[in-house]
């Protein structure tokens, strides 16, 4: 794919709408929620520009199911939202899961539980990733760090969620949504054909999108299916990257904006001549396992929440190294300066001493 | 030479049998339910239209939940009360095709209220069929949103008291405001003569779509024999002398006319 | 569909009596009650039987009614009343 040499300043939330036009969405249904609102004035804007349909649901929970009825029909459907809203989703996501369709999910997090705020937060992670709604339910979650990683990872998404018929969601932050980045996007791309067990409503034998199996026989069937299309995801598809882990005693977590704070931290502190280095995991879920084999001394999770993702971290690091804790709640973001003092005292922490 | 004979006797013509938008498929409704009722007035219409195969329903949550195995066309399943978000994510991406949604009175005028509301507000292109019997009848036989005060239900033992539970919605009144509705209708089922009524009703509400004008909703006043411990005869007894009072028979909206 | 031979006796109601929940909906509504509850099906039901054809109309008011789907209606081909001049 060549790439148009010449990069435009773009907002976060916009330059994923792009993206996601460019990639052949041709479906988004949406609710106004800040801070991610623009990605729906984007779309109403230039979908139905590109040959999409544009429509302004009434509520989140009506959104992801005509995103469900879109996908059902064949078409790559979308809808974004912010950490109220995906829990309004969440019913219509197990029922995307339970009849196994594509979609993309995009959530823009803020401050919560409740009301919360608009500050930027990671507060949906377990959300996110532990079950999207009830159910043995998961999608591919991906949590790009870059405006420009959310523009490649939206293009990723959408292929992902058609080869697994699961949802793909992007789990971006606030900052992520609204701050403005140069951005190189991709070429536009033709969606592919409606697949073969859409409801496309011809003259054929009928196809039927459910999710409802009474016997309880058929429903283990169909789950055990599920669960081992989780089993390939988990060993395909997780991604992430590492920064100065080689030699590094010290391993900072993070991902999505608390990354990029945190890789400053890294070298901040690298200069005074603590070994850090940070694992960013870039799939949330599946959640990366590999770049915990790494013998650090010590490994310190930062989120801008009170703990979710740690939780992971302490399953893939299993007893070999204590992990700590440096988290933001209520939609404060912290300084490098900040975790910096962090990452000194998890480094300062005798051996041996409890995590 | 001429002879002259009398006419030819016992050839016989089909004149009333399974359309083919039904699949030879028994239905799991209990013995006078409606439901199979209303489902072949559906299919018949798809029939006369030529629909068929151009066709996508979309179920709801109710005993209606397996519609999907009666009738030969692409089907959806829906979440509860959720058919109308998910027949215009159908309908907005496949345009020329004919999407119907069929729902029972806890789906539409409960959970499903602010989708049934919004989907008619927006004028989708989708037909509506509305069956009301007043009662939630898969869960066992709770208060609908469509209980007439003074009903039994399993959650109104004593008889449904307003001033505790409120009013019986008419939905179809109310949806016929809104200008999206190209057509809104009630009808009853409860003899031939009603049920020759309600098909041309379900009609219209299909014309009303593949004529762009509009939503098109029928509301089909039916009958729970189980939950109403009413035998199949007086269900549709009691459907007349109690619910079309309440819930009068008519169309409230035609911009077909 | 359905066609018979000349002179032949074919019913002009047939339920299937497999299908058919025994409700009496059809029962209750046919004009000249021509309609009633026989055997057990193999389900249980009382199904639906044509006692009497002879006073059948094929008005189809049974199968208007049929929740189940289980009548097929017949009707004899109207010929001309005149009488059928060959040549």
């Amino acid at each position: 794919m060549t790439r148009p040499m010449t990069r435009v300043l773009m907002k976060g939330n916009e330059a994923i709408a792009e993206a996601a036009i460019r990639a052949g969405c041709k479906a988004y249904f949406a609710y106004p929620i800040t801070p991610q609102t623009e990605l729906a004035e984007y779309m109403a804007r230039r979908l139905p520009e590109a040959g999409g349909v544009f429509v302004q649901a009434e509520s989140e929970v009506a959104a992801i199911n005509m995103v469900y009825g879109a996908a059902g029909a064949g078409a790559r459907a979308m809808t974004s939202t912010s950490s109220p809203g995906f829990s309004l989703m969440m019913e219509g996501l197990s029922y995307v899961v339970g009849a196994r369709l594509p979609c993309v999910v995009v959530d823009v997090m803020r401050g919560g539980p409740g009301l919360g705020n608009i500050a930027p937060s990671q507060g949906d992670y377990f959300q996110a990733t532990r079950s999207l709604g009830h159910g043995d339910s998961h999608g591919i979650v991906l949590a790009p760090s870059t405006v420009q990683e959310a523009v490649d990872l939206v293009g990723v998404a959408f292929d992902l969620a058609d080869r697994y018929r699961l949802p793909a969601l992007i789990a971006a932050d606030g900052l992520l949504g609204q701050m403005m980045e140069p951005v190189l996007l991709p070429d536009p791309r033709t969606p592919p054909p409606a697949p073969v067990w859409a409801t496309t409503g011809a003259d054929r034998d009928r196809r039927v999108i459910t999710s409802v199996y009474l016997v309880p026989e058929d429903l283990e069937r169909r789950v055990l299916d599920l669960m081992e299309t989780f089993r390939v995801i988990e060993h395909v598809e997780p991604r992430f990257e590492t920064y100065r882990t080689d030699d590094a005693d010290v391993i900072v977590v993070a991902y999505g904006s608390m990354a990029r704070i945190a890789r400053s931290a890294v070298d901040r502190v690298r200069r005074e001549g603590i070994a850090a280095g940070l694992v960013r995991p870039i799939t949330l879920w599946p959640f990366p396992r590999e770049p915990f084999g790494r013998p650090a001394r010590v490994w310190l999770v930062a989120e801008l929440s009170g703990g979710q993702m740690i939780q992971d971290v302490r399953l893939a690091v299993d007893g070999r190294a204590p992990v700590e804790f440096y988290g933001r709640v209520g939609g404060m973001v912290p300084s490098p300066l900040e975790i910096a003092n962090a990452i000194r005292s998890a480094a300062t922490k005798k051996e041996g001493a409890p995590a | 030479m001429i002879t002259v004979a009398e006419p030819p006797r016992g050839e016989m013509t089909l004149v009333a049998g399974r359309p083919r938008a039904l699949l030879d498929v028994p239905t799991h409704y209990c013995p006078g339910c409606t439901h199979g009722l209303i489902h072949r007035l559906v299919g018949e219409v798809i029939d006369e239209l030529e629909i068929r195969t151009r066709t996508i329903g979309v179920a709801s949550v109710g005993c209606s939940v397996f519609a999907y195995d009666y009738f030969d066309v692409d089907f959806q399943q829906a979440a509860h009360g959720r058919a109308p978000a998910v027949a215009t994510g159908i309908k907005r991406v496949l345009p020329d095709r004919v999407v119907f949604t069929y729902q029972g009175d806890g789906d539409l005028a409960s959970i499903g209220a602010a989708e049934i509301l919004h989907a008619a507000a927006r004028g989708e292109r989708i037909t509506v069929i509305f069956v009301n019997n007043a009662v939630y009848g898969m869960t066992g036989g709770q208060m609908a949103p469509t209980t007439l005060p003074g009903m039994r239900t399993t959650t109104t033992p004593l008889g449904r008291d307003v001033r505790v539970h409120g009013y019986p919605l008419r939905m179809t009144e109310l949806l016929a405001q809104l200008d999206g509705v190209a057509y809104a209708a009630r009808a009853a089922v409860i003899d031939p003569a009603h049920i020759v009524k309600a098909k041309r009703a379900i009609r219209a509400a299909f014309t009303a779509q593949i004529e762009d004008r509009g939503l098109g909703l029928v509301e089909v006043l039916s009958t729970c024999p189980i939950n109403w411990g009413l035998d199949p005869i007086q269900s549709l007894k009691w459907c007349e002398t109690h619910m079309i009072p309440a819930y009068p028979l008519g169309v409230f909206k035609n911009v077909l006319a | 569909m359905g066609a018979t031979g000349p002179g032949s006796a074919a019913p002009r109601v047939v339920i299937d009596t497999e299908r058919c929940k025994g409700c009496g909906l059809c029962v209750e509504v046919c004009p000249p009650a021509v309609l009633g509850l026989g055997a057990l099906n193999t389900k249980g039901y009382p199904a639906a039987i044509l006692l009497d054809d002879e006073r059948c109309t094929s008005c189809t008011a049974c199968a208007l009614i049929c929740p189940d789907v289980a009548i097929m209606v017949f009707r004899p081909i109207r010929h001309s009343a005149r009488p059928v001049v060959r040549r």
